[in-house]
């Protein structure tokens, strides 16, 4: 009866959720740690606070949210065993002073969110990282900041983990002594977004992963590979920035890859390309655009690749299909400005190249369909020679290989003579 | 070395009056605005520019070089009934021809670079990286077709025939030459042998020194780096010099051999 006069109080409306609140209240009052404890850390002291990380992460129970005040931490081989909630302050920074592993996380489902970890140690024996996941199923890295570390982020064997947001640095002497940036070894279901990765060894490195997805990154100026990404099938990436790399991006080993709307620029140097293919087979790399790379696009031993719809822009080699590639599909790209478009190195040719549009291309449109009349060998008796002997590119815009590159176009004698575009496009594809 | 200097400029005035300096000019002003407006960017034009270059320099020098001195010939009989020394007159007669030539290469191209803006920008040293190796190009061409001509005074046809030829070895044939040492002996590290060839043709040497300034060694691989590493160092920048002398005063020296010692 007395709650019944007390509902006569309240408004009409707002009766039902009266209801619901005198339902839930025993249920509040019973459960003692449904809401969570929040732990704060912080350097200068205070009440309610832990000086050190270390004590923190020794107190947490599961659910906990743990805060760290702005400060410099200087504290290394971080366990955390509980699924947590970690998030810094801005301009908390969690420092390993190069002693060992900086955090490693064994549980599950830890958020770590707006932090900034630096100078985990640099061995030659184990990969130290500044945030090593191991064995865990679910979590998130968002909104970070590393620097100096050996490795960057290193999940192992873990599953369902989002990293997003962060931003990582690191500065190497030389490569044998470098460690990666984002680093992914046995793991499934991974999603990295909108990272940037500057610096390390490889920008992101993919091995034996499944089921991942890697978009809306920036991979800049690392040592060897931009995304370094081998036995991983059933991943894909999208919407990358891959630029001024070592040796660009490698795609190894792997089945069922879909590279989409990635582009792969400036990555110059003698052992320098865009975006390298070994042993894939049944992908698709599409929508991605190739700038300014010594080779745009390497081939090797790869087969059923349907390569659509890019962009080759100024390219030393636009594409280079090693002749153990087959079955690969070049459909509807635009090479424009390449110094040498495809080069191969077998007279015999297994790929399908149809419909692109090349701006060597001097042929004529009669019935105005849009499609040259005349086919493109984009294989040059040049680059095929240059292929054959490397001191041959010497000669590069000396007047005699114009002559000899127009006279093996008129009649195919050394390169490959199945290697033609039937159908090359007038104008570029849009 | 006053004699040299009138006579150089006496030949000054009559090449202008001829105006095929001037039209020798107007191509490169024309070639180079056209690469500009329609090219783009200024590396891309400088590489067109330089393949135009190293095609039409030589074959343009050459045989001006040689019919300057056929259609001369009354002149030269003149002054050298005149107490002129033959140095100072032989001289001046290069001096003469070569200097308008190579200054309407200079302001043809220099001009539209100017007014598009191209020096202000980043590719001001391999514009006169450019600038420089087509200025070369010319001088030793004429050294070239001046011994040619004076080789072959009375028969014309020799002299414009060798020059032609002289040409087509340089620009085309010792490529073919240096393609084909490849070809054969691929199987052996080629680097340095073909570094030594490629230094001995002046066309080639200016080719593969303005490549390698457009960093194009690094689509060149290991044999890119090879030559940078050889034209980087101070001693492969003096020998490439060194070539280019040789081409330029050997030639020279042997035109002014003939022409000292002749019975006009």
């Amino acid at each position: 009866m007395r709650n019944a006069s007390l509902e006569a109080f309240l408004p009409q409306w707002l009766r039902p959720c009266y209801i619901v609140m005198i339902c839930l209240a025993p249920l509040i009052l019973w459960s003692p740690r449904l809401v969570a404890d929040q732990l704060i850390v912080d350097k200068a002291g205070g009440s309610d606070t832990y000086a050190t990380i270390k004590e923190a992460l020794q107190q947490a129970t599961d659910g906990d949210h743990l805060f760290i005040r702005s400060g410099h931490y200087l504290e290394h081989n971080l366990q955390v065993n509980k699924s947590i909630v970690i998030e810094g302050e801005d301009g908390a920074i969690v420092d390993g002073d190069h002693q060992g592993y900086v955090m490693v996380v064994h549980a599950d489902s830890v958020t770590i969110n707006n932090l900034e970890i630096h100078n985990s140690k640099v061995s030659y024996v184990e990969d130290y990282a500044g945030l090593l996941f191991e064995e865990v199923k679910g979590g998130k890295v968002t909104n970070s900041r590393f620097k100096g570390n050996f490795f960057g982020i290193y999940l192992a064997k873990s599953e369902g983990v989002t990293i997003a947001n962060n931003e990582l640095h690191s500065k190497f002497k030389r490569e044998s002594g470098a460690g990666n940036g984002i680093h992914l070894w046995y793991c499934k279901d991974i999603h990295v977004h909108n990272n940037r990765v500057f610096g390390h060894r490889d920008g992101i490195y993919f091995e034996f992963v499944e089921s991942s997805l890697i978009t809306e990154n920036y991979s800049e100026n690392n040592m060897r590979y931009g995304l370094h990404f081998m036995f991983s099938d059933s991943c894909a990436y999208r919407n990358n920035t891959f630029r001024d790399n070592g040796a660009g991006v490698a795609v190894m080993y792997t089945q069922h890859v879909v590279m989409e709307d990635n582009t792969f620029i400036h990555n110059w140097g003698t052992a320098s390309y865009g975006l390298l293919l070994k042993e894939i087979k049944y992908s698709k790399v599409r929508n991605n655009r190739f700038e300014q790379n010594t080779i745009g696009l390497y081939t090797e031993a790869s087969t059923d690749v349907e390569i659509t719809h890019n962009e080759f822009v100024e390219n030393g080699w636009a594409a280079k299909v090693q002749a153990n590639s087959v079955d690969n599909n070049f459909k509807e790209n635009n090479f424009i400005g390449n110094t040498f478009d495809v080069a191969t190195n077998s007279r015999q040719n297994y790929n399908q190249f149809d419909g692109n549009y090349w701006s060597h291309y001097n042929g004529y449109d009669l019935d105005q369909d849009g499609v040259g009349d005349v086919p493109y060998r984009p294989v040059t008796l040049f680059s095929y020679l240059v292929q054959r002997h490397s001191v041959a590119i010497i000669l590069l815009r000396s007047m005699l290989v114009d002559l000899l590159n127009a006279a093996e176009r008129v009649m195919p004698v050394l390169t490959p003579e199945t290697l033609v575009d039937s159908k090359p496009k007038m104008k570029q594809i849009k | 070395m006053r004699t040299t200097l009138r006579i150089l400029q006496y030949e000054w005035k009559d090449l202008l009056r001829g105006k095929w300096v001037a039209g020798y000019g107007i191509f490169f002003l024309v070639l180079t605005d056209l690469l500009l407006r329609f090219a783009g960017s200024g590396a891309n034009v400088l590489i067109s520019l330089t393949n135009v270059m190293l095609l039409f320099i030589p074959l343009a020098a050459l045989i001006y070089g040689v019919l300057y001195l056929y259609q001369s010939r009354e002149f030269v009989e003149l002054l050298l009934a005149q107490p002129i020394s033959r140095n100072s007159l032989y001289w001046g007669i290069y001096g003469g021809l070569s200097v308008p030539l190579t200054g309407a290469f200079l302001v043809g191209v220099a001009l539209p670079l100017t007014w598009h803006g191209v020096w202000t920008s980043e590719a001001l040293a391999s514009a006169l990286l450019v600038l420089g190796m087509g200025s070369l190009l010319t001088l030793l061409f004429i050294g070239l077709g001046f011994w040619l001509g004076f080789a072959f005074y009375e028969d014309r046809i020799k002299g414009f025939g060798f020059a032609l030829i002289a040409w087509l070895v340089m620009a085309v044939l010792y490529d073919a030459l240096v393609l084909l040492v490849i070809y054969v002996f691929g199987d052996y590290p080629l680097e340095k042998p073909v570094l030594a060839m490629s230094v001995l043709n002046p066309i080639d040497l200016a080719r593969i020194v303005i490549l390698l300034k457009f960093d194009i060694s690094a689509l060149m691989g290991y044999t890119g780096a090879v030559f940078s590493r050889f034209f980087g160092s101070a001693w492969g920048m003096v020998a490439a010099l060194f070539c280019m002398g040789l081409w330029w005063s050997i030639p020279l020296w042997r035109g002014q051999r003939i022409f000292t010692k002749r019975d006009f």
